[in-house]
This record gives structure tokens, C-alpha cells and sequence, in this order.
């Protein structure tokens, strides 16, 4: 059968038969990075076509239709302007900090990639900990947007950014334990082991209340954390005109855009991963034909609908909902999510002690 | 009880999201209620009500004769000094001098679509056109001459 | 890199919301002061968009007047039209014929629906809700259908002239009114389901902003925003104009004195307009539908004062007449200008997400504004 894990290790065994072990590793680093970037361009892409119609649909709008073939080549007519526009540097900005924080927020993005499972064995860095690992390195991304917000001198800008920094070190609490009941049930840290353990049955299927509503505190939590509506709080455009990338243009904006993207993707399809099985097949029971026909759909098949399906429930959330207020914000997570987090992770220590789960 | 309305609370702020869930999914998937109307595209289609008032006009018959008296009326109802009207004096068949327009100048840049030099019109001369799209890139093709080269006015208007 | 400007002596942010600012839908300009998040003081700096109207209308007649007055207060400009007719028939003692007062208190009503749903959807998308935006859309575009069919034009329409109408109502304008109807009547619970009983609006939107009625009335507030502090000011119900005294309507009031209470007050005053036109839609008498006036209009010598309810609040006109073709003086009592004033004393010690929600109930209209 077809699958992305064929290919990858047919180019290993060739590389290592043409040339010495160094030289391979090297062009599969290679290969990955490139690999890599081209998917972020096409995940850019894609979600922003997606986005716009999403939003348009729902807005009873027809949505982009002029470039190309039903509008399809739309985002890369925009990525072109973006290209093309001149990158201006405030007068008073700190310049270095105010050029490097797009970059931040780009490298963040890609480091986030790493220990992603896009198919059957197919994954850049199998990393033990890899669950452990993304909620570290997310926990960055706040960092550009400070800096961004620090160093444009604008008083908006400044503002978004000490609300974005706010928001994000306390969603980071609720999105770490919801992850944590997942942990708590597999017991295991590494993503391969959780996506494994969900052969026979989901976990938000299997997991019972515990995991439903871990789930639901995950999907809000990284709403937040990727500053998207109703907690946009850091661009808040009605408030803040663009909040941290006020003074941002050209290829520098389109940075933050595309980061803004990535990591709505990343997130959803770390959710995708915990909760719904990553790439294994929808099974039921001892459906045995059912169970076949749903094997024969290839895992990255799998995977990738299920993360759209999670990045499309978040921009159903967009497109619906009203911005909270800054306190309301947290409110809503200290006084809401976290402890109905905390009370959550140990009702789920205790069913996996009991061993009630599947 | 603390605990009794702190669910209760939870729900309904659920439920009421929810709801708003409910109707933009209701749009997201029932495309019949898309409202957009792709503007050049149904140019050919597109009907505008025959009172929209897109610009002044005048009209004339197939003879190139119109009714203007040459009154002046429109020029003294306009708030704006949109209309200018130029008289000259035309020699009729009888000899006499009789007054007719020389040049209706019609500024559409200054045009507000008021109405008001139509309604004031006492010969019906000028009529609003149901065209839009003004636009053009030289400024001085707003200025408009109403009557056509060699118009006369039609017979039996005073 | 910090400079010296942009803060007071106590440490407090200065920030200029505007004269370009999506939040101030317009040219209207707002220095804050902000100490965080919190507003300590708000100044509104107008005359971004002054026009000198009242000025200009010095120098036109009394038919011509009126139609600078549509640019005035865009969203309503089928009221201001009105009342600049109104003070005209008011010096001259014109009757005007009734089939006319009906036609113009139906229009005056589908401008204020039409107002208010674009209100709606600005101020949902002021709170970062963008959808009902175009919802509200959907539903003003069949009023402004009804306008361009019946009037020429979807928003300055100068069709109330002093005496009556322009043109008299276009034969499918009954029937297309009723359309709208039946729409609006089908389309209103969509406003509450997205919005109204949305939990993150209402929290966004109770509680803040809060004005007293003693406030208001010392503000001259008017219209919708201070009927939401109980403030009993509908010119409709206290001075009736046109057929106002004849049909059935509800002044609505709200006492909570809340962002949330000009929002309701809002929303059921556009149930109360359809009201209003279900009952007259039927009953347009038939006959003339402009008074005969002389050609040259001239008030004579005096002063002269009406008063009319836009979607936004009382709108004063009051014109010294020498008994010459045009005016004097003109003086517009505009219901923006009042409204604006209080907005410091709403704004204080809330958040700056809450200005934009307590901008978007007073329902600001710059050019109304700065005229």
C-alpha cells in the first residue's frame, strides 16, 4: 500500500547505498528542512484560502472567486503583494529586535513541527518526550510577540503585546493539564506510544468524561494560545488597530501571518493526536468489515482530516463569537478552565489507577 | 448552593454559544442564502428602478431635436452650480430672434443627485439616466455639454 | 527609546484613538488616558470632517437646503430631510396632504430599521464579531432597495421636499414594504441567537458604561442612548410630528442605564417600527401628494424651532429668518454631539475593550457630529 513511510524509507536505504552514512544523514537533513518549508508555504496557503471561505460562507458571501480556477490561487496573489511590499522599519524602533521577532515567531513554528506524526511512522524526530517538548517550545512563541510589541515604539503595539503575554502564560496552565490527563492515561510522554495506544478505540471515545472535557478545555485553551477570536486579544482590531504587528508590512507581516497559521495547525493537529488517534483509522468494536475499509484509507489521510476537521471547529469559533475583555480572559481561565482542569486530571488519575478506561 | 450554580452558569454561557454555533453553521452549509451579487459580471442582468438618479441627462428624438427652453429654471434650482445653461438667439423662419440654448453645461463632479433641477424643469427637458459608473481618468470628462452638436428645440415648446 | 511624550506627569499612556482607528468609524478622534488598561480619561477632538454645513445652508434656498442635510447624519437622512421640511411648512403654515405625512412616517421608520441594523452589525464587529455584519446587511440592502426604487437613491435621498414628496410612492412600494416585513420578521430572531444571548456579549456589555439618568439629562442626551438610562425623551411620544399621534407604538425604555440597556433599547425599538409600519402601510390615503407651494419660497421674519426623533436622538433645526429666500441663521441641533459628551463620564475607570462596546451603543455618527 501506498504510504509516506514506503518512500521515506526507500530514499534512506538509496542514500545510504550511494553514499557514506555522514553524507546521507546530512541530505535527509536536508531533504527534511526543505520538506519542511515547502510544507509551510502549502499549510499557509491552504488554511488562509480556507479561512476566507470559511468565514465568507458563513457570511452568507460568495468568498474569493477571481484568481484562478474558483479563486484557488487567491493567497498566492496575496503572498505575492506581501512579497513585493516594501518591509518599513519604524523610525523609532529598535531595529534589530523589531527584524528578528517575525523570525522568532517562524522558527518557533518550525521547531513545533518536529516531533509531529503525519503518517504511519512517519516523523521528523521521535522524541521521547515529545509531549513535554511542544508545550516547552510553544511557550516561545510569546517571546516574538513581545519582542515585536516591545521593540515597534507604538504604544498599540506595546499593548497587544503585554496582553498577548498575559493570555498565553495562563492558557499555557489549562492546555498543559488537559494534555497531562492524556499523559495520565497512556502513561507515556512520546507521541508514537499515545497514537499507538489509541489502536482500539480513541481517546476521547474511550476515555470517558475526563477525556470530553479535557478535550473541550484543549480546543479553548489553544484558541488562546494562538491568539485567535474570540481571544484575539493581542490584535484585538477594533481595539488596538493590529495590537503587536501594527507596524509590521510586507514580507515581515506575512511572517506573523503565516506563524499565526502554523501554529493553529500545529496545535490542532497535536489535538488530533491525543484525542483523536493521530493517523489510526476510525474503528468500532468487532466491526470486522467496517474496520478493513477504514485501514485501506492511508494514515496521512487520517491524520490531516482530522486536523482540518479541529482547525475548522476553531475557525467556526472565529467567525461566530464576540471577543472577550482582557479580564473576562482570565477570569474565564483562572476562574473557570484551570479548575475545572485540576478537578479533571484527578477524576482522569483516577479512572486510569482503576483502570475503568479501555 | 455554590456548586449548583456554578454548573448551572457553565451551561447555559455553553449552550448560548452553541446556539450562535448553530446558526453561522446553518449558513456554512446552506450556500441557496448567499447574497452576493458578482457586480461586473451581471452588468447585462443587473436592472436599476427607472427613479435611481445617476446623472442628468437630456433627451432627444430621433430629429437630434430636445425640449429645452433654455428658461434656466434647473440652473437656479441646482444648490450646487452644476448646471450652467448658455443661451444664444436663433433667427426663426419668420425672421424673428428667438431665444434658444447655445450649450446646457452640466458639471456631474459637482452633481449631487438632489433632483431638484428635474422637478423644477418646466418643459421636461432633463431627466436623471440610470447609469453609475462615473469614473473616468481625466477630470475633465465630468464636465458635460447636454444637448448634441446641432440640436434644435422640438416644435410647439415654449 | 522613551520619549517624553505620550505620558501624563503621573506615568499614564496618552493614546490617540484615531482620527484613523477601525473602532471610531470615522474621523472622530479620541485622546485616552490609560493607566494599563484602565481609561482614565477620554477627550473626543472633532472638526476632522467639518463640513460648515449650517453655513452652507445660509447660502441655499429653502427648497435647496435641505438636501446638504442628508450628508449630515448619512444614516438617517430621510428624518433630517424631514425636519428641514417640517420648519419650512412650519413658517410658511402649509398643510401638508396626509397621504404624504403617511408615506414620510413609513420612510422615516425603515430608516431608523435601516439604521439600526447597521448599527447592529458595526457594533458587533467593534466587539470582534464580524459575522452579523454582513447579516445586518442583508436586511438593510431590501430597505435600501425599497429607498432606491421609491426615492432614486439607497442613502441621500432628498425625497421629503417642504410641502410633501418629490415624487409621488412608486407602485411596488407597498408591496415591496410588506416584503421587507415578512424578511425582518423571519431574519429578527437570527440577531439574538448570533448576538444578543450570546454569553461573551452579554458580559461584554452588563455592567459597563454605565450612565444615570441625572447624567444623561445633564449631558442632553437623547434617542436610543439615554431612553437605556430611563430617560423618557422619544419627540415621537413628547412633541408628535407627521401622524405620530395617530398610530400605536411603545416608547422603549430600559432602566439598567447599561451598555447592554442602549443595546435592547435599540433592538426592540426595531420591532417598534415595524409596528408602526405594519399600521400605516395599509392605510396610505389616496390623493395629493405634494401642498402647492409658490415657486420662491420666503419664511417670514422670526425665528422657528422643530425638533425630530432620528435614529440617533432629537435633531433640532432652528433657522432666524429675515423674511429673505434663504435663511440667516441655521442651527442644527445635532443628537451625535450631545451623545459624544458623555462618553468620558461613561468611560471612566472601565477597560479599553469597553470604550470601543460603549462607542459602538451611542451609535456615533461623525459627520452628524462635526456637521
Amino acid at each position: 500500500m501506498w504510504s509516506f513511510s514506503n518512500i521515506s524509507s526507500s530514499i534512506h536505504h538509496w542514500l545510504n547505498e550511494s553514499f557514506s552514512p555522514t553524507w546521507a544523514m546530512i541530505i535527509e537533513m536536508v531533504i527534511a528542512g526543505v520538506c519542511i518549508i515547502g510544507l509551510f508555504a502549502t499549510l499557509g496557503l491552504v488554511l488562509v484560502l480556507m479561512e476566507r471561505r470559511v468565514a465568507a460562507w458563513m457570511q452568507i458571501r460568495l468568498g474569493p472567486n477571481r484568481v484562478g480556477p474558483k479563486g484557488l490561487l487567491q493567497s498566492a496573489a496575496d503572498t505575492l503583494k506581501l512579497l513585493v511590499k516594501e518591509g518599513l522599519t519604524p523610525n523609532g524602533a529598535d531595529k534589530f529586535l523589531f527584524n528578528f521577532a517575525p523570525f522568532i515567531a517562524m522558527m518557533v513554528a518550525m521547531l513545533l513541527m518536529a516531533p509531529i506524526a503525519f503518517a504511519k511512522d512517519f516523523q521528523l524526530w521521535d522524541l521521547n518526550i515529545g509531549v513535554l517538548y511542544i508545550s516547552a517550545v510553544s511557550s516561545i512563541m510569546v517571546i516574538s510577540i513581545l519582542m515585536a510589541g516591545w521593540a515597534s515604539n507604538n504604544k498599540y503595539s506595546l499593548m497587544g503585546a503585554m496582553r498577548s503575554g498575559a493570555q498565553i502564560v495562563s492558557y499555557e496552565l489549562s492546555a498543559g493539564f488537559s494534555i497531562l490527563t492524556i499523559v495520565v492515561f497512556t502513561g507515556s510522554l512520546n507521541f508514537n506510544e499515545i497514537i499507538l495506544s489509541q489502536t482500539n478505540g480513541w481517546w476521547i471515545f474511550k476515555g470517558h468524561l475526563p477525556a470530553i472535557i479535557s478535550f473541550v478545555i484543549f480546543i479553548i485553551a489553544v484558541t488562546a494560545e494562538t491568539n485567535r477570536a474570540p481571544f484575539d486579544l493581542a490584535e484585538a482590531e477594533s481595539e488596538l488597530t493590529a495590537g503587536f504587528h501594527t507596524e509590521y508590512s510586507g514580507m515581515k507581516f506575512a511572517l506573523f501571518f503565516l506563524a499565526e497559521y502554523i501554529n493553529v495547525f500545529i496545535v490542532c493537529a497535536i489535538g488530533a493526536t491525543l484525542f483523536l488517534g493521530g493517523w489510526m483509522p476510525f474503528q468500532i468494536g468487532n466491526w470486522q468489515a467496517f474496520n478493513h475499509a477504514m485501514d485501506y484509507i492511508p494514515s496521512s489521510i487520517w491524520f490531516f482530516g482530522k486536523t482540518f476537521f479541529l482547525i475548522f471547529l476553531i475557525m467556526w469559533f472565529r467567525w461566530t463569537f464576540p471577543r472577550l475583555r482582557i479580564d473576562q480572559l482570565l477570569n474565564l481561565e483562572w476562574k473557570y478552565l484551570l479548575p475545572i482542569s485540576m478537578l479533571n486530571l484527578l477524576l482522569a488519575t483516577a479512572l486510569a489507577i482503576l483502570g475503568w478506561h479501555f | 448552593m455554590f456548586i449548583v450554580k456554578y454548573i448551572k452558569e457553565v451551561y447555559s454561557a455553553i449552550k448560548s454559544l452553541l446556539v450562535g454555533m448553530k446558526r453561522t453553521g446553518y449558513y456554512f452549509t446552506h450556500h441557496k442564502e448567499i447574497i452576493t451579487e458578482e457586480y461586473p459580471d451581471n452588468r447585462h442582468t443587473m436592472v436599476l428602478p427607472d427613479r435611481f438618479k445617476g446623472e442628468v441627462v437630456m433627451p432627444h428624438n430621433e430629429k437630434n431635436e430636445h425640449r429645452c427652453t433654455g428658461c434656466t429654471a434647473c440652473e437656479l434650482a441646482c444648490p450646487n452650480g452644476t448646471i450652467k445653461v448658455i443661451t444664444k438667439f436663433d433667427i426663426t423662419a419668420e425672421g424673428k430672434k428667438k431665444k434658444a440654448i447655445d450649450k446646457l453645461v452640466y458639471h456631474l463632479e459637482l452633481c449631487t443627485m438632489c433632483n431638484l433641477c428635474i422637478i423644477a424643469c418646466p418643459s421636461d427637458a432633463i431627466v436623471m439616466a440610470q447609469t453609475f459608473e462615473h469614473s473616468v481618468f481625466d477630470r475633465s470628462k465630468l464636465t458635460k455639454v447636454l444637448n448634441n452638436p446641432d440640436s434644435k428645440i422640438m416644435e410647439g415648446i415654449e | 527609546m522613551t520619549e517624553e511624550i505620550g505620558t501624563t506627569a503621573d506615568g499614564d499612556l496618552i493614546i490617540n484613538v484615531g482620527p484613523q482607528h477601525p473602532a471610531t468609524h470615522g474621523v472622530l478622534h479620541l485622546v485616552i488616558t490609560l493607566n494599563g488598561e484602565t481609561i482614565k480619561k477620554v477627550e473626543p477632538h472633532l472638526g476632522y470632517i467639518h463640513r460648515s454645513i449650517e453655513k452652507m445652508c445660509e447660502s441655499l434656498t429653502y427648497r435647496q437646503f435641505s438636501y446638504v442635510t442628508s450628508r449630515m447624519d448619512y444614516l438617517s437622512s430621510h428624518i433630517n430631510n424631514h425636519a428641514c421640511a417640517l420648519i419650512v411648512e412650519k413658517g410658511l403654515q402649509v398643510e401638508v396632504p396626509a397621504r404624504a405625512k403617511y408615506v414620510r412616517v413609513i420612510l422615516d421608520e425603515l430608516t431608523r430599521i435601516a439604521s439600526h441594523e447597521l448599527w447592529w452589525g458595526a457594533m458587533a464587529m467593534d466587539l470582534g464579531a464580524f459575522t452579523p455584519f454582513f447579516h445586518a446587511f442583508r436586511e438593510r440592502e431590501s430597505i435600501n432597495d425599497i429607498m432606491e426604487e421609491t426615492c432614486g437613491a439607497r442613502l441621500t435621498m432628498n425625497y421629503i421636499v417642504p410641502g410633501g414628496l418629490m415624487q409621488d410612492i412608486h407602485p411596488n412600494f407597498q408591496k415591496r414594504v410588506k416584503d421587507f416585513i415578512s424578511l425582518y420578521k423571519s431574519k429578527i430572531d437570527e440577531y439574538d441567537e448570533l448576538v444578543t444571548g450570546n454569553i461573551i456579549f452579554q458580559n461584554r456589555m452588563k455592567g459597563v458604561g454605565f450612565i444615570s439618568a441625572e447624567d444623561a439629562i445633564s449631558f442632553g442626551m437623547s434617542g436610543p442612548a439615554a431612553r437605556g438610562s430611563g430617560v423618557n425623551c422619544d419627540i415621537r411620544k413628547l412633541y408628535p410630528y407627521g401622524i405620530y399621534n395617530q398610530v400605536q407604538f411603545d416608547q422603549v425604555l430600559e432602566t439598567a442605564g447599561d451598555s447592554f440597556a442602549r443595546y435592547m433599547v435599540r433592538i426592540r425599538e426595531m420591532k417598534q417600527s415595524v409596528s408602526i409600519i405594519e399600521q400605516l402601510i395599509d392605510n396610505i390615503p389616496e390623493g395629493e401628494f405634494l401642498a402647492k407651494t409658490k415657486v420662491v419660497l420666503k419664511l417670514p421674519k422670526g425665528e422657528f424651532y422643530t425638533r425630530v426623533e432620528t435614529a440617533r436622538g432629537e435633531l433640532g433645526v432652528y433657522i432666524v429668518s429675515e423674511g429673505a429666500t434663504t435663511p440667516y441663521r441655521i442651527k442644527f441641533r445635532s443628537p451625535g454631539f450631545s451623545n459624544l459628551s458623555a462618553l468620558d463620564t461613561m468611560a471612566r475607570g472601565s477597560k479599553l475593550g469597553d470604550l470601543v462596546a460603549m462607542m459602538g451603543t451611542l451609535d456615533l455618527v461623525i459627520p452628524d457630529i462635526d456637521r
